[in-house]
């Protein structure tokens, strides 16, 4: 399943950030986006993940096959970590916990609260989500954020454990995960301010 | 869909999930009817059927700050409409899960209610059946309200804004219903009225609201 981006452009809160970007993504690959705060990197991971509508461009292979995660992890505080991976498996149609609890070391804390974990613990839970999507396109804004070192190469193992199943990742992420993977800076792709018309213009 | 319901109902039951409120809200306000108008208990059965329905409409719009609000805060909204569920059902399963929780306790509820006003007995029956009708109109109109003022910070009292007038017609007849019942008059018109206007939001209002949900997640 191949991701094809092609002359996408962005926009965040009806202004322009990035315009004029393409690329692919194949199946077993895993592409960083890397660039500077306010770029619009959550703003195209949404729009790839089918949040919003692109401003101009094209998103194809997208449909139906990503699993999107974002700066929030969708956590319900009253839920155990059990409960909360179990409806998110069931919320795809697929069932089966294990895996994603023994992927992020959850076991012990499978019956806790969500509400009582820690902020490093509640963004393990909101990665494992992942795992028990089985969709193919993982998209990840951050995935780092509040994690320790073990944590992170926890994650990247289990990044690499899915590309090796023919599954593809795209991450935006200011560190490095150790992973095989192709780099994109979309710096360059920032969109140029709109040319300003005559201030009447609107009005003929 | 029966995940995300069941997922809805236990978050309502369980600590800090809001289950009991709008009906404890609905057992204060018709309480407090008998002290403001007075105990004369003939004005009482009479205004008796519009004040229950007026207190459960407002019991009613009492819970629906939380319908979306919360899953937009801690971002589950998002998770959710990228997830296989169209954002159509993902939205009737809310107002579902609404209904289950605030509407059927105020139903169930309403009898009780009603001796405290002096309720004439031949309506009670009628009662019961308008508010039968009726709360699964205002469970989803609200949700359709919660979608539209879903991204909005403190949005709840905008949100009553909008839904009161939507309110009015399922109100109308509602009521009509329970006072023409209570005073042993024919219900048929307004009885169908209710229920055309409850059969009409619910087939029609989920693709609106999924449609404003879509552009206020952009």
């Amino acid at each position: 399943m191949t991701l094809i981006v092609t002359d996408l452009g962005v926009a965040r809160g009806g202004t322009p950030v990035l315009e004029g970007l393409s690329f692919s993504l194949e199946s077993g690959k895993a592409l960083i986006l890397r660039g500077p705060n306010g770029i619009g990197k959550t703003t195209l991971l949404r729009t790839v993940a089918g949040l919003q509508p692109p401003l101009k461009g094209r998103v194809e292979g997208a449909e139906d096959q990503i699993a999107y995660a974002a700066h929030s992890d969708g956590l319900k505080p009253t839920l155990t970590v059990a409960e909360n991976l179990t409806f998110w498996a069931s919320v795809f149609g697929r069932n089966g916990i294990e895996k994603a609890l023994d992927g992020f070391d959850l076991q012990s804390l499978r019956d806790r609260q969500a509400g009582a974990l820690s902020a490093g613990q509640k963004r393990r839970l909101g990665l494992s989500r992942m795992l028990v999507t089985g969709r193919p396109i993982w998209i990840m804004d951050e995935p780092t954020v509040s994690l320790d070192t073990n944590s992170v190469s926890m994650f990247a193992d289990a990044v690499r454990a899915h590309l090796g199943q023919g599954g593809s990742a795209l991450i935006a992420t200011h560190i490095d995960l150790g992973l095989e993977a192709e780099v994109l800076d979309v710096g360059p792709y920032k969109a140029k301010p709109p040319e300003i018309d005559d201030f009447d213009g609107g009005f003929l | 869909m029966i995940a995300l319901l069941l997922r809805d109902l236990r978050l309502a039951f369980r600590a800090g999930g809001g289950f009991g409120l709008g009906l404890a809200f609905f057992l204060i306000v018709t309480v407090m009817v008998p002290f403001s108008v007075g105990p004369q208990p003939e004005l009482l059965s009479r205004i008796a059927p519009g004040v229950l329905w007026l207190g459960a409409l407002l019991a009613c719009l009492l819970s629906l700050d939380r319908l979306l609000a919360l899953d937009w805060e801690d971002g589950s909204l998002d998770l959710l409409a990228t997830a296989p569920l169209p954002l159509e059902s993902t939205v009737t399963i809310k107002a579902l899960a609404h209904w289950i929780t605030t509407g059927l306790p105020l139903v169930l509820a309403a009898p009780v209610l009603g001796v405290l006003l002096n309720l004439p007995l031949q309506g009670f029956q009628w009662l019961v059946i308008s508010l039968l009708l009726g709360t699964p109109a205002l469970s989803v109109i609200g949700t359709f309200g919660a979608a539209l003022t879903v991204g909005l910070k403190r949005g709840g009292l905008l949100m009553s804004l909008l839904v009161m007038p939507l309110y009015v017609p399922t109100l109308i007849f509602g009521s009509e219903v329970a006072r023409r019942g209570a005073e042993g008059m024919t219900v048929q018109t307004p009885l169908l009225l209710l229920a055309g206007i409850s059969a009409a939001s619910i087939a029609l209002l989920p693709f609106a609201s999924a449609a404003v949900l879509r552009v206020n997640l952009r």
